[in-house]
């Protein structure tokens, strides 16, 4: 159903001050909306599976390539400053820290924010001003379920799981130079790696994957479901998913971190 | 024109649209506008663009909601159904939209099924075959049902959406302006489509346009709208003998250039 009628035609205090409220207003009714409509059977599994592919196994390149750079580069730049105080010894575990509760959800969430928040936004929004949605709704297919639910749960998913895999690819990058200057074995650099990692450490990366898989999902999932304008529509969905996406992934990294410390 | 007599049962109002208003903030669209439409009727909505005529049928199939006033489908008050209630009206009718509005992502024979398998639970894959390759055969285009809606021309779309429709057997077709921007041959073809729609299935259309020559080929009746009103109905000779301004106009842009 349509909303333009409701909306008043003078500001209430400011015209940027109410739309921000609006705005917040419709994005927790769309929120909402996600978890009734999540909750109720029916779920589109095939359709969930094809956005776990997308999502998923198409992200797959482009995340081995940036979480092995990262590791290898995170561990050349530490190198220099840990020898002065001959404690290169450190580096396995340094890193493993470093990885595991940071760069790899970071690297991750903010790649996918960029690629996979980026496409769902554009998607929606074409299919919304091609009318794809509209023919959706009135050939009595529930758009919301097909489309916005498969892809909130397909990125709630899958990034935890990229997130694990960005690890350990940062991981073996890691292992790669040090095994290049310091010859340390393979079982040797994993010990050393993981015997400062905590299960609360591997939680809270955990949980992390899944709040920015959400935030992803939900933004650009909104902000293609909520386009007008044509194709500058589309093109305004796509920037502001992102954009919206990285500054929130942002402000919940403050936030988790926060939180995960006072468990510390 | 039509070559045959259209079967309609002027005693049956399958829809009743009454006193129906609609605005788009300071924008009034619709001002209390009322319409019958009888079973196996055509009625063809004329108007300039900007009227309200795609905002009359997309209020009837409840894609957007009126300020007061309502509209009665096949016994239902449109604005007071449930959801459920809703999804099973939309079954009976049928949308066309302007473009097509086919799924990108699927092959036409995909964009077929989708609705049908949806909606069909049970359905074998053969009776799904049998039915795709049935309204694809109804809107002359067997051959495309492996391309993808990119490949397929403006005309090609239209008439691929119109078969989507089809698919579900609705009782009621609402065309949004069927013939925008195709080519004279094109906009006779989906005329004769139209007109072969309502013969074969039996079914009662309202078809939004501003194209007289489809008006005049496909509506057994014929609305003309202005500033969100109706100010004229009947037959297509008895509107156009009119001397409203408007109609006027409509008439010697359409056919004397």
């Amino acid at each position: 159903m349509d909303s333009s009628s409701g909306q008043p035609e003078k500001p209430v205090v400011s015209r940027g001050l109410d739309n921000f409220f609006l705005d917040l207003y419709s994005i927790f009714q769309f929120i909402k909306r996600f978890f009734k409509e999540a909750l109720r059977p029916p779920l589109e599994v095939k359709e969930f599976i094809r956005q776990c592919y997308m999502v998923g196994y198409k992200s797959l390149a482009l995340i081995t390539m940036t979480g092995f750079i990262t590791g290898l580069v995170f561990t050349k730049q530490s190198r220099p400053s840990l020898s002065e105080f001959g404690a290169t010894s450190w580096l396995p575990s340094l890193i493993a820290i470093a990885v595991v509760r940071a760069l790899a959800p970071l690297v991750t969430s903010l790649i996918c924010a960029g690629k996979v928040g980026s496409s769902i936004g554009a998607e929606l929004a074409s299919m919304k001003v091609t009318e794809q949605i509209d023919a959706m709704e009135v050939s009595a297919i529930n758009p919301f379920k097909y489309l916005v639910v498969t892809r909130v749960m397909a990125t709630t998913v899958c990034i935890p799981i990229l997130v694990c895999y960005t690890g350990l690819v940062a991981m073996l990058g890691s292992f790669l130079d040090i095994y290049m200057n310091e010859h340390t074995s393979f079982t040797t650099f994993f010990q050393n790696a993981f015997k400062n990692i905590t299960f609360l450490d591997f939680g809270t990366t955990t949980m992390k994957g899944i709040i920015y898989g959400f935030t992803i999902g939900i933004v650009g999932c909104y902000q293609g479901w909520r386009a007008s304008q044509g194709t500058q529509g589309v093109g305004k969905a796509a920037n502001v998913s992102v954009v919206a996406s990285m500054f929130l992934i942002f402000l919940e990294e403050v936030v988790i971190v926060q939180v995960a410390n006072s468990f510390r | 024109m039509k070559n045959f007599k259209p079967n309609i049962d002027w005693q049956d109002k399958v829809i009743k649209v009454h006193d129906l208003f609609k605005s788009f903030g300071s924008n009034h669209v619709l001002r209390g506008i009322s319409l019958d439409v009888h079973k196996g009727e055509n009625i063809v909505v004329l108007g300039r663009s900007g009227t309200g005529k795609s905002v009359l049928i997309k209020i009837m199939v409840g894609l957007l909601s009126p300020d007061s006033g309502g509209v009665n489908v096949l016994g239902q008050e449109v604005a007071t159904l449930s959801n459920l209630e809703l999804r099973e009206l939309r079954l009976k009718v049928g949308f066309c939209f302007q473009n097509g509005a086919l799924y990108d992502s699927m092959t036409v024979g995909e964009n077929l099924e989708f609705p049908l398998k949806r909606n069909t639970p049970g359905i074998t894959r053969a009776e799904v075959k049998r039915m795709v390759e049935t309204v694809l055969d109804a809107v002359g285009l067997s051959k495309t049902v492996n391309q993808m809606p990119s490949e397929l021309s403006g005309g090609q779309r239209k008439r691929i959406g119109i078969a989507r429709t089809l698919i579900l057997r609705p009782d009621i077709m609402l065309y949004d302006e069927p013939t925008a921007g195709l080519d004279p041959i094109t906009c006779t073809e989906i005329n004769n489509l139209i007109n072969e729609v309502q013969h074969r299935f039996n079914t009662t259309s309202i078809i939004i346009t501003h194209d007289l020559a489809c008006a005049k080929a496909v509506g057994d009746t014929i609305v003309v709208m202005k500033e969100g009103r109706f100010i004229k109905r009947g037959p297509f000779n008895e509107v156009f003998q009119s001397d409203d301004e408007l109609i006027r106009e409509f008439y010697d842009y359409n056919f004397i250039q």
